[in-house]
């Protein structure tokens, strides 16, 4: 079980390697920046899969914060933008 | 029997995460991204929890489990908001030039 947990988990690995091209591409940053909200969400999974895994249950705490930096990234990345700009108008 | 249907909810998870991840790679612009975004990721991960919920033993991880998902579903919301209005201000004013 904890071999199908591992692949599952390399699995979710590949499809954020495949989200790196997004970032990579843009072309806007609101692009990229879904993108890095992509790469939370999967990551969180990621932790979940190796929490069962690896009989860790540590790391589900460890996704309890990714899932609250992921937001937290994503209103510092919306605010500072919006702030920016004022003063450029 | 319980672990059949742990891996079965489980690759049900992969499959939209695949999906999340092709769409973000194919769709034409931001909206319709992040329409797979936080539709499609939010449902893999929380196939994921459920296959992961049924083979947990005891209360508190079943209950961590829950709050995470919660967790990143109102994230998930939010952000997708900030970000589609911040896109729509930013047009709109290109377009009045």
């Amino acid at each position: 079980m904890s071999g199908f947990l591992l692949a599952a988990a390399l699995f979710l690995l590949l499809t954020i390697a495949a989200g790196m091209v997004r970032v990579l591409r843009g072309p806007t940053d609101g692009d990229r920046m879904l993108a890095a909200q992509l790469f939370g969400t999967t990551g969180v999974a990621i932790l979940l899969l190796l929490a069962e895994a690896l009989a860790m249950p540590a790391l589900i705490d460890v996704a309890l914060v990714f899932a609250l930096l992921a937001a937290v990234a994503t209103v510092a990345f919306v605010r500072q933008r919006g702030e920016r700009e004022a003063d450029d108008d | 029997m319980i672990d059949g249907l742990s891996i079965l909810l489980i690759l049900a998870g992969l499959v939209f995460f695949a999906a999340g991840s092709a769409g973000m790679l194919r769709f034409p612009d931001v909206y319709t991204r992040l329409h797979a975004l936080t539709k499609a990721d939010n449902l893999g991960l929380g196939l994921v929890v459920l296959g992961l919920l049924i083979r947990a033993e005891a209360l508190a991880p079943m209950l961590k489990l829950v709050l995470v998902w919660a967790l990143v579903l109102v994230a998930g919301a939010a952000a997708c908001h900030l970000v589609a209005q911040r896109d729509w201000t930013r047009r709109d004013r290109e377009g009045d030039l």
